[in-house]
């Protein structure tokens, strides 16, 4: 099997997009409100990767 | 309706224990087997992508061990993690992979990539569960 090298991004990304997916579909009752959900919950993983690591950058001086 | 079903009639096990072993087994493949088609092809194209992931990020399998508690509380929710899912474990664990716990970020990632596809597949049977009770549509 192929090795993988991926940056903490890419791996940060490519996670949020799957976990993103699986807690789309089985949370809600309606398409609609699935991809709702799916959406959001990608934009606050976004959120959250892009906050934290410049909260890191500064706190680190 | 005589027939008419409510919600606090009991399901049988033999209605949701099929598509909830199914879908331990094959990610997706309670949904699959419950007709929800288009959420079980996610499901499997999700969990089983992160799980390949992992594969080839070089991720490390827990086994249950330890001594201390810390110790035994990681191994033992690590390892109830890779089994749930299913035959991606099963496969990988039979074709002898067995990659040493090393340093590195790369690594580390696809430890977390192994355990979370296995979690997601956990809530994916949860999922199975109350559609096959009823509770879901």
């Amino acid at each position: 099997m192929p090795k993988m090298n991926l940056s903490h991004f890419e791996a940060a990304f490519l996670f949020s997009l799957l976990v993103s997916i699986v807690l789309g579909v089985v949370t809600k009752n309606n398409d609609r409100d699935r991809l709702h959900y799916g959406v959001y919950t990608f934009v606050c993983f976004m959120v959250a990767l892009f906050g934290i690591g410049w909260l890191m950058y500064l706190g680190h001086g | 309706m005589a027939t008419e079903k409510t919600d606090k009639e009991p399901v049988s096990i033999r209605v949701w224990a099929p598509a909830l072993a199914l879908g331990w087994l094959v990610p997706g493949g309670g949904h699959l087997l419950l007709r929800r088609t288009g959420r079980g092809v996610l499901l499997l194209v999700a969990i089983t992508t992160m799980f390949l992931c992992g594969l080839m990020m070089r991720g490390t399998m827990f086994t249950p061990q330890g001594e201390d508690l810390l110790t035994v509380l990681i191994n033992w929710g690590g390892w109830v993690g890779n089994v749930c899912s299913g035959i991606l474990y099963l496969m990988s664990v039979w074709l002898g992979y067995a990659q040493p716990d090393v340093a590195g970020a790369v690594h580390d990632y696809g430890t977390k990539f192994l355990v979370t596809a296995g979690l997601l597949n956990l809530l994916a049977m949860v999922d199975v569960f109350e559609i096959a009770r009823g509770r879901k549509s």
